[in-house]
């Protein structure tokens, strides 16, 4: 190692591992490019002069045009607002619920790992039993119980959103375990460090030590995996919208809009591929940017 | 080893019971009515009926008495019959399980045929163009959502090449034979290539992880070749996590199998309980779910117990915590 890289910042340092793995650069810049797209979901569409719900039966699957770049739907909708409308939706998704179960799991791999004795016993036969269940059976029943029966007020039942909450929540519910897994191994190891023994010693309470001394020494792998599950997530989310369980039409996501390119697969079958390249590529590019991410953030990574 | 068996089983079992009751109650809250589907045909049903049909089938009570009612009955092995087959439950369910029990072992057995020699050859050449290309197909398989696969290969396959039928089980009139066979190779295809990616990169780490061993450093010290360095002294220790993950891959096969199944019209278990969710088939979504559930058990529950019996260090560690 020379002199300049003994001399550099440790977060220059992290930059550049990461800007070494190129296909994790790649993926950071088209998935910024892809939700910036998504935003300006709106401004194509006045551009185009068009509506992306507004069906015209006498347009149906037409070409692509100046009118419609990528040509129309089964209903005669324009493929790409509705493409990019879409990707808001998967996008949101995808990181709400990443973001909501890394809380959860954050909390409870804390926990466990700093409680110790029943409760981590407790908590991590729990974490078992979720990575052992079948996941899509379960997300399926879940996505198809009736919100009315759980006591809900039929204002939030019959929302317009309602599917879109419903899958953050279900998918939140279950996505906690591999950050709550993470996050107890760093505690437990953590909790054995001079640091914490001294702040022990000098009276500090278990919330402020695992809040302030802990947590910020687990940031990294949590990062890696909240970063990985996003991809995970739209994966579920796509899937269940694709059996019409998730996210309703008339709005647009690349699941359901998969849904119908199914039923006119015979006459109709490039409706197909746009929708599902869009999930893989957004899929495959959170996965390369947690890979990156966690050669650029493991601390014992050689330059 | 049998006190670790019996504490894995019993764990298992706990995790069964408190499964059954969840999902008892996630039925439960599906959308309908048992009642109202049953009356909805007969428009001399007053509600005074409804009532005495809701309290003739039990219906009326609260979920804990209803469920206690339901598990008495399922532990005598009546699981009630199912709504839209007019069939015991079990009579239905049985056939089709065996039906994705075919899917799923054909597709695991495909897997590890691939991911077993790719992921060793990637680990012999770490970060070489070869390992790189392999890495890259890992992260499509892992990447690609299986029911769009699944999809583009009905309409290569099937619409535009038409070599393979789109779906089912086999043509009708065409006695058995080698024409099933057709109607397998799209689903393990799919269930393959949406798996093979996770399992080749943990081979691939396992190898990597077994080459910085010492003995392997010895054994190359006193001069063995590369080939039997991984074949005859490697392998088999790189082989052992593996089986961990065989059996937590069983639920993801069975969701994995799910949707193939709905993809292709596979008359397996995940399309059965699809069908049975979206049918209001109470029963059948019900006894369906916790079938699965147990097969995702008892596969978890055997690899654990298996990872023990082969592995002796694994097994003192699990007699040091029993004691």
């Amino acid at each position: 190692m020379t002199v300049a890289a003994v001399s550099q910042s440790p977060s220059r340092r992290m930059w550049r591992r990461f800007l070494r793995h190129r296909l994790a650069v790649a993926s950071l810049l088209m998935l910024a490019t892809l939700a910036l797209a998504s935003l300006a979901a709106p401004l194509v569409e006045r551009l185009l002069g068009i509506d992306a719900n507004a069906a015209d039966l006498f347009l149906r699957m037409q070409p692509p045009s100046a009118q419609h770049p990528l040509g129309t739907d089964e209903l005669g909708r324009d493929l790409l607002c509705r493409l990019l409308y879409g990707g808001q939706v998967s996008l949101a998704v995808g990181l709400i619920a990443a973001v909501f179960s890394a809380i959860i799991g954050t909390a409870i791999g804390l926990v466990a790992g700093y409680a110790g004795g029943l409760a981590d016993r407790l908590l991590m036969r729990v974490n078992d039993a979720v990575i052992a269940l079948p996941m899509l059976p379960l997300l399926i029943v879940l996505a198809a119980v009736d919100l009315g029966k759980l006591g809900l007020p039929d204002t939030v039942v019959q929302s317009e959103h309602v599917s879109l909450y419903r899958i953050v929540v279900i998918v939140s519910l279950f996505g906690w375990n591999t950050v709550a897994r993470l996050v107890r191994a760093e505690t437990l190891a953590l909790r054995q460090r001079e640091f914490v023994r001294a702040a022990v010693a000098l009276g500090t309470t278990p919330r402020s030590i695992m809040w302030r001394h802990i947590l910020p020494n687990a940031v990294s792998p949590i990062i890696v995996a909240t970063t990985l599950s996003v991809g995970q997530i739209i994966l579920f989310e796509s899937t269940l919208s694709f059996l019409g369980l998730g996210i309703q039409p008339p709005t647009a996501s690349w699941g359901n809009m998969l849904t119908n390119a199914q039923e006119v697969i015979w006459s109709a079958p490039e409706l197909a591929v746009w929708p599902g390249l869009l999930i893989f590529l957004t899929v495959i590019a959170f996965n390369f940017l947690g890979d990156g991410l966690q050669d650029a953030l493991d601390p014992r990574a050689l330059d | 080893m049998a006190r670790f068996a019996a504490g894995r089983l019993l764990e298992s079992l706990v995790v069964l019971a408190a499964m059954s009751f969840a999902v008892y109650v996630l039925i439960g809250l599906m959308p309908g009515d048992p009642i109202d589907l049953m009356i909805s045909g007969n428009p001399k049903m007053t509600s005074e009926d409804a009532a005495r049909l809701r309290a003739l089938y039990g219906l009326d009570q609260p979920i804990v008495v209803r469920y206690g009612n339901w598990l008495t009955a399922a532990l005598q092995g009546d699981f009630g019959y199912s709504r839209s087959y007019t069939q015991p439950v079990l009579d239905i369910l049985l056939p089709r399980l065996g039906n994705s029990l075919l899917l799923m072992g054909i597709s695991l057995a495909a897997t590890l045929a691939i991911a077993i020699p790719l992921g060793i050859f990637a680990a012999v050449r770490p970060y070489s163009p070869a390992d790189n290309a392999i890495n890259l197909f890992c992260f499509a398989g892992i990447s690609v959502p299986s029911f769009w696969f699944a999809l583009l290969c009905i309409i290569l396959f099937a619409v535009k090449l038409g070599w393979l039928p789109a779906g089912g089980m086999a043509t009708v009139g065409a006695g058995s034979g080698l024409d099933p066979l057709q109607y397998l190779v799209m689903p393990v295809a799919v269930l393959t290539v949406t798996h093979v990616g996770s399992f080749t990169r943990f081979m691939r780490a396992s190898m990597i992880q077994t080459l910085r061993q010492d003995y392997i450093r010895t054994a190359r010290a006193k001069g063995v070749g590369p080939a039997r360095l991984v074949v005859g002294h490697a392998f088999q220790n790189a082989l052992l996590p593996l089986i961990t993950i065989v059996g937590l891959s069983f639920g993801s096969l069975f969701s994995g199998a799910l949707i193939t199944e709905i993809m292709f019209s596979w008359l397996g278990m995940g399309k059965l309980m699809y069908d049975a969710i979206l049918g209001n088939d109470y029963n059948l979504a019900l006894v369906g779910l916790l079938f699965a559930t147990a097969a995702t058990l008892l596969g978890n529950f055997l690899a654990d117990v298996a990872q023990v019996a082969v592995d002796p260090r694994v097994s003192f560690a699990a007699r040091e915590a029993t004691q």
